[in-house]
């Protein structure tokens, strides 16, 4: 069993909070994690992403080789579709529809969603809007690992347990709505995929 | 349990676990996290090992030397392009020979994700004759950074370890060993050995040529050298550091057919080279960086076609090596992927919103319209971002502090306004002789001093620039009716340019501090540098 996962985003969304609960739960499993992530300069706004592997044996490259990828989760539309070279066939897409406009030609919205769309199992969500009904704009990036989740090689429960150890220390509401943030993602897909 | 760790906080854990008591470093990606792990740590707390950020990576290797003299053991820790600062005492040392374990690690930067070039410092290890250690994955990073402390000891010379940027900032679970307790005070035997006047330094020379059998016969028993045979002779492969896990990457089950020869330790361990070369009738070499190891083994004019790499077209000659370019070099099919669709637009870096830098760059673009001549001499650090639109302000970004010194050149040569514009950090770390040079001929050159009182482009770190600037330029001998303090926002821009511009038109050395913290600053830090003015002004 080898899944692997690209998380992609702009640099400062926080992508890495999502990385962070998905190696929890792996590590909790026992299973072989490789991560990597982007430092330095392109965390000033560029374009950020993490290249995230689990397995139950040994991982070699750190780099997810091109039509490789099973999943690519992303908080930010446009960044999604940088990545589409490391899709496997028939991978799953799963990103926010919010826009992050700090770039003077970004492309128009409604081609960037027919794109995603022309992908056979691509789950379009307005992520934000759901995890801010929920009363906490932050836990977005739970409302989208929920809407990947299915596809994990974990099983909820240890997702579940992993957001709560990670999110501990910061007290018992925020543990409470991001999970509340993960299960409304988890509903989400399996309404949107068909 | 495994600890989910960085390459660089497994090479971190492997250290405090070697028993160093102290680490030196200036901040620079990708190697920034390795002194911060140790920064962190509750065992270093408790244990007292020095962490505090150096000026710069000469004085960091520098007093990681003076406490290798006391015995102790000792790490410095720079990125690629630090090492070029810290050649001087890196080559020196490796004359002298260390006391206490004496490790440089030296992060490389290939495909320069956040770097001027993409050096590759096994060259330097090379000229420097010492022994150098490339870990393949995370478990090596913690593995060989305690074996680098025995192995310096062993030898009497310091030993480079040779990290890459995707080995850095990659995690993967790490087990943990044992800690050795840190050495006492223990004074060199030999009283002449760190006295490198010639007739000590030649005796020196001699010892470190006479150690090289020594250091190539670790490098052949060496552990993280590994020959791994294969039926398929019809090529050989010699794969360095992470180049290592690439080339697995393309085979199931660790099932290569081809003899492999794992290379982690340099020198080139001889032997094993040859009997791979030997054996197989082609070789192809993998390695991250530069054609280190192809050149040695490649002949002078390329006729032999035994050797296959990067010199020879069948790997990129630049930028970084991955799972796909290898896979082109093993002759695997090239695969059908997608390709980016094309309303994809790029995405570079920018300054934060509210950037103290962005109030500065509309200032400067506002004087160059009433000046085409200007010129502007940038540095390295966030300002840099000053190169890329919306703002496009500097002309010239090359190295540390080269903003201040190109500036007075090109003002030596006619050119009017001469701009150079410096963070404060690297204006500590490397700007501080080139004002002084400047000040003593009076060059007519407008030196801006952007303060965010951080490191700010590694991640806000602590500057030892800060609350010292003033008195530093002072003390250089900046004329205090020629240096000025700017808070750089957008309400005092019109105030801002009316200063600058006097100060250009003034012939002679200005400094111009623009002063506003980084916002990345956490609130611990700005109470910090609150607490610092209220100290200087009293």
């Amino acid at each position: 069993m080898k899944t692997n996962i690209i998380l992609a985003g702009v640099g400062g969304q926080g992508i890495l909070t999502i990385a962070a609960v998905i190696d929890t739960a792996a590590l909790d499993c026992n299973l072989n994690i490789k991560q990597s992530e982007v430092h330095g300069m392109s965390q000033r706004g560029g374009a950020v992403q993490s290249h995230l592997r689990i397995s139950s044996k040994e991982i070699h490259s750190d780099l997810i080789p091109l039509g490789k990828a099973d999943i690519i989760i992303s908080v930010e539309p446009m960044e999604l579709l940088r990545y589409i070279p490391y899709l496997k066939k028939d991978g799953l897409l799963v990103t926010d529809s919010n826009p992050f406009n700090n770039i003077s030609n970004y492309p128009e919205l409604k081609e960037i969603y027919a794109e995603i769309k022309s992908h056979q199992n691509s789950i379009l969500i307005d992520a934000k809007q759901i995890a801010k009904d929920l009363g906490n704009s932050k836990a977005t990036n739970m409302v989208l690992l929920g809407a990947a989740a299915s596809q994990l090689p974990l099983s909820d429960k240890s997702l579940e347990q992993a957001i709560k150890t990670l999110f501990e220390r910061k007290g018992e509401r925020v543990v409470a709505k991001n999970l509340e943030a993960f299960n409304k993602g988890k509903e989400i897909a399996t309404i949107s995929v068909s | 349990m495994k600890k989910l760790l960085l390459g660089n906080e497994a090479l971190a854990q492997g250290a405090i676990d070697a028993g160093i008591s102290g680490v030196y470093a200036y901040p620079g990606t990708p190697s920034t996290e390795i002194t911060e792990y140790i920064q962190h740590s509750k065992t270093a707390t408790e244990l007292k090992i020095h962490s505090k950020w150096s000026v710069n990576e000469k004085t960091a290797m520098e007093a990681a030397l003076g406490m290798s003299y006391a015995g102790k053991r000792a790490m410095t820790v720079m990125k690629h392009v630090g090492l070029n600062v810290a050649a001087d005492v890196f080559m020196n040392m490796a004359v002298s020979g260390i006391n206490g374990g004496l490790v440089v690690v030296v992060a490389d930067d290939p495909s320069m994700h956040s770097s001027q070039n993409e050096q590759d410092s096994r060259n330097y290890g090379r000229f420097a004759m010492i022994p150098i250690l490339e870990p393949s994955n995370q478990q090596e990073c913690y593995d060989i950074t305690k074996y680098a402390f025995y192995l310096s000891e062993q030898l009497g010379l310091p030993v480079m370890i040779r990290m890459v940027t995707r080995l850095s900032h990659s995690r993967a679970g790490v087990e943990i060993g044992k800690r050795i307790v840190q050495n006492t005070i223990r004074l060199p035997k030999n009283p002449h050995q760190f006295q490198l006047i010639p007739v000590h330094a030649r005796n020196g020379y001699q010892h470190l040529v006479d150690l090289q059998s020594d250091t190539r016969e670790s490098s052949e028993n060496s552990f993280f050298n590994s020959y791994i045979d294969g039926p398929n002779i019809s090529m050989g492969i010699i794969a360095s550091g992470i180049a290592y896990n690439y080339l697995m990457e393309n085979f199931d089950d660790d099932d290569c057919p081809y003899p492999i020869l794992k290379i982690s330790q340099y020198p080139l361990p001889k032997n094993l080279v040859k009997k791979l070369f030997n054996k197989c009738k082609k070789v192809l070499i993998l390695e991250d960086g530069y054609p280190f190891i192809e050149e040695v083994l490649s002949d002078y004019f390329g006729e032999s076609k035994k050797i296959m790499g990067r010199l020879t077209g069948h790997l990129n000659r630049v930028g970084e090596l991955n799972p796909d370019n290898i896979s082109n070099a093993l002759g695997f099919d090239v695969k059908n992927t997608t390709e980016i669709p094309k309303i994809v637009s790029s995405r570079p870096p920018e300054l934060c919103i509210g950037c103290a830098h962005r109030d500065l760059f509309e200032a400067i673009n506002q004087l160059k319209t009433e000046n085409s001549d200007q010129q502007v001499f940038g540095d390295i650090g966030c300002s840099a971002l000053g190169v890329l639109t919306p703002y496009q302000s500097i002309n010239t970004l090359i190295d540390m502090g080269a903003s201040i010194t190109m500036a007075k050149g090109a003002a030596d040569a006619g050119i009017h306004p001469s701009i150079a514009i410096i963070g404060d950090s690297t204006f500590t770390h490397s700007g501080m002789t080139g004002l002084l040079e400047a000040v003593i001929e009076n060059t007519p050159v407008t030196i801006i001093i952007s303060d965010n009182s951080a490191i700010a482009m590694t991640g806000a770190q602590d500057s030892s620039a800060s609350g010292r600037i003033v008195n530093i330029c002072r003390g250089i001998g900046v004329d205090k009716n020629h240096l000025k303090i700017i808070t750089p926002l957008h309400k005092n821009l019109n105030e801002n340019i009316d200063l600058i511009r006097n100060e250009i038109n003034y012939k002679g050395v200005s400094v111009v501090i623009a002063q506003r913290p980084c916002v990345q600053l956490s609130k611990e830090q700005k109470d910090r540098l609150n607490g610092l003015k209220t100290a200087s002004l009293n």
